[in-house]
């Protein structure tokens, strides 16, 4: 066997050592900005801390948590995260359902996929779509950031796969009992499809935390910042002249322990998710690339 | 379900088509109501900015809206040919993105084919389980650790070079090739792991009778990996780089955004981030609208294009 080799067992440690090492490193980034922010400013300013606090203290969080700026952009995160998945979802479930029918059935079935999939491939890009938002009256509200996503067609077609997999007997039968259409996609569609529909719900949940673009156009309002967007003027951008908040907190802001605590607080959501994301989400890409 | 054939046949042809279709229709009509939310979103946020680009061809003044701006033809797409600076962020976009994309092909697979000889599941889920993570964390985040990390002040990449190696630190950041440096192995940093997904899929479908058949021949660990594995995962590995041909145009906007700064935008200012400096910062509309379309044009056709090609070579469909 070629694994009793020796020239096997001698690549069986490196390919180990290297595949662990590379594995670290994708972690190691986060765990150093996780020892900053658990740092005593003074620590972190001498460049002294790696991957563990240097005079460990919670003063960064607390000071983050003591910000009515953050903590508005973060509820404002939650309550656009909750409205999009719950209005994608729903935009998502329907028109995939609908889609999952054989040609021979639903005989406009094909037109409307051409007409989705023809958004994937060409977009009016940034500006028409800026404008289109400005002309609708949505600029400063929540739907600029919930309506626009709520029709994702990647995870639209990944619904409609996997309600395809659907032995068509099951449907059939409830059909004879009498069934109408929506008994028989909330009675077996979705029972049957809880491990497609944990995927894309996660996705979409983890896209709208994540999203940060449309905020920074779409909000004049700087107040309504999701997170995502308040991360970005304050942490990466550093442009403060966004931001109406006083010297003090200003200070605050740009200390590097507390921009630390800030950038751990707006990751631990997709951290928390994670291990659920992770138990789904490669079945769903599988599912994805497999076609009828 | 009664059946086309059972249709009475005194109609004429087109009254029959007709019929047909409202029967058809009345039969569906439930399915179209489920679409409709769908459709009207597509509508109004996908089709209706389409109509918007007119604009490209206008000297669109916000306060005159579409129908009373001066028309200009082609003006603004001569001027993208013209400047200096927009044919340098075109060359920066493909220099990235091509850079990118051949990268982030090979490191997935090489990837893939080294985490497979690992025979332990606990070890192998463990590695699975770190380099997937990078993937779920957006730009924001990253790219606010990467500035920290990369900082010239004590950031902890400089650290470790001064330190270790007795180099001078190096500004990743500030200097233009070493920013696109940063973003082409950033990029792959974030991704590989993902993107070895759908390749892990692929050899586990292997079909394990091939191996011993080689192991019979006297054939290595590595003749098995060139001539059994890697055969196996051609077709998905042609579908993945066809497909990557639609985004030569996308030099990744959420991450250069993130990390540019006005000292590296003559090396590291893609499509883009011009577009929305343009209209955003400048408030050049019509310009920054000439942009997004000439690159929205030909994404398309090359969309088009490696679609074909991944139906050609390894009968890919999109659904």
């Amino acid at each position: 066997m070629y694994y009793k080799s020796n020239g096997y067992k001698v690549f069986n440690v490196f390919n180990h050592l290297f595949l662990i090492t590379m594995s670290l490193i994708c972690i190691l980034p986060l765990l150093h900005v996780f020892a900053v922010s658990l740092s005593g400013k003074s620590a972190a300013t001498a460049n002294i801390v790696n991957l563990w606090p240097v005079d460990f203290t919670l003063e960064s969080y607390q000071k983050t948590v003591d910000n009515p700026a953050f903590i508005k952009a973060l509820l404002y995160s939650v309550y656009r995260t909750v409205l999009g998945t719950g209005i994608g979802m729903a935009v998502i479930i329907f028109a995939g359902y609908a889609l999952s029918k054989k040609y021979k059935e639903f005989k406009s079935r094909n037109g409307y996929m051409w007409f989705f999939v023809f958004t994937m491939l060409f977009s009016g890009g940034l500006v028409p779509g800026y404008i289109l938002i400005t002309n609708l009256g949505l600029i400063n509200t929540i739907w600029a950031l919930v309506l626009p996503p709520a029709l994702s067609v990647y995870n639209m077609i990944l619904m409609m796969n996997f309600f395809r997999t659907i032995p068509g007997e099951l449907e059939e039968a409830a059909l004879i009992d009498g069934a109408g259409l929506f008994r028989i996609l909330f009675y077996i569609h979705l029972p049957i499809s809880m491990p497609a529909l944990a995927t894309i719900t996660l996705f979409t949940l983890v896209g709208h935390w994540n999203s940060w673009f449309d905020g920074l156009i779409y909000m004049m309002d700087t107040s309504k910042y999701p997170l995502a967007t308040f991360l970005q003027t304050v942490v990466v951008q550093q442009d403060f002249s966004k931001m109406s908040i006083n010297p003090e907190d200003l200070e605050n802001l740009s200390q590097r322990t507390v921009k630390a605590a800030q950038i751990f607080i707006g990751a631990l959501p997709i951290l928390l998710v994670y291990p659920f994301l992770q138990k789904y989400f490669v079945k769903g890409i599988v599912l994805g690339a497999v076609k009828e | 379900m009664r059946s086309g054939l059972s249709e009475p046949s005194a109609h004429t042809p087109a009254v029959r088509a007709e019929s047909k279709w409202k029967r058809g229709f009345k039969k569906t009509w439930p399915l179209h109501v489920l679409i409709l939310p769908a459709l009207i979103i597509a509508l109004v946020f996908h089709y209706l900015p389409i109509f918007g680009l007119v604009m490209a061809f206008q000297d669109y003044k916000p306060w005159l809206g579409f129908f009373k701006s001066d028309w200009v033809g082609f003006k603004h797409f001569q001027s993208l040919f013209m400047f200096d600076e927009s044919v340098q962020v075109i060359w920066n976009t493909l220099i990235i993105s091509v850079l990118k994309i051949v990268c982030g092909l090979f490191v997935p697979i090489v990837f893939a084919l080294l985490l497979n000889e690992i025979r332990k599941s606990g070890i192998k889920r463990g590695i699975q389980t770190l380099v997937y993570l990078p993937h779920f964390l957006s730009w924001v985040i990253l790219g606010g650790i990467l500035i920290d990390l990369l900082s010239v002040k004590g950031g902890l990449v400089n650290r470790m070079l001064t330190d270790w190696f007795g180099s001078q630190p190096i500004f990743f950041l500030g200097d233009g090739d070493w920013f696109r440096f940063v973003v082409v192995v950033s990029d792959i940093w974030k991704e590989f792991g993902f993107g070895m997904i759908i390749y892990l899929a692929a050899i586990t479908a292997v079909n394990p009778a091939l191996y011993e058949a080689a192991e019979v021949d006297g054939a290595t660990r590595l003749q098995q990996t060139i001539n059994v594995t890697l055969p196996t995962m051609l077709p998905i590995i042609v579908v993945v780089a066809t497909l990557q041909l639609g985004n030569v145009l996308n030099a990744g906007f959420d991450q250069i955004f993130n990390l540019y700064n006005p000292l590296v935008y003559d090396k590291g200012d893609v499509i883009d981030t011009y577009v929305y400096r343009s209209a955003m910062l400048k408030g050049d509309f019509s310009f920054a609208t000439a942009v997004g379309l000439f690159k929205s044009i030909i994404s398309f056709v090359l969309i088009i294009i490696s679609y074909r090609m991944a139906y050609k070579f390894a009968n890919y469909r999109i659904f």
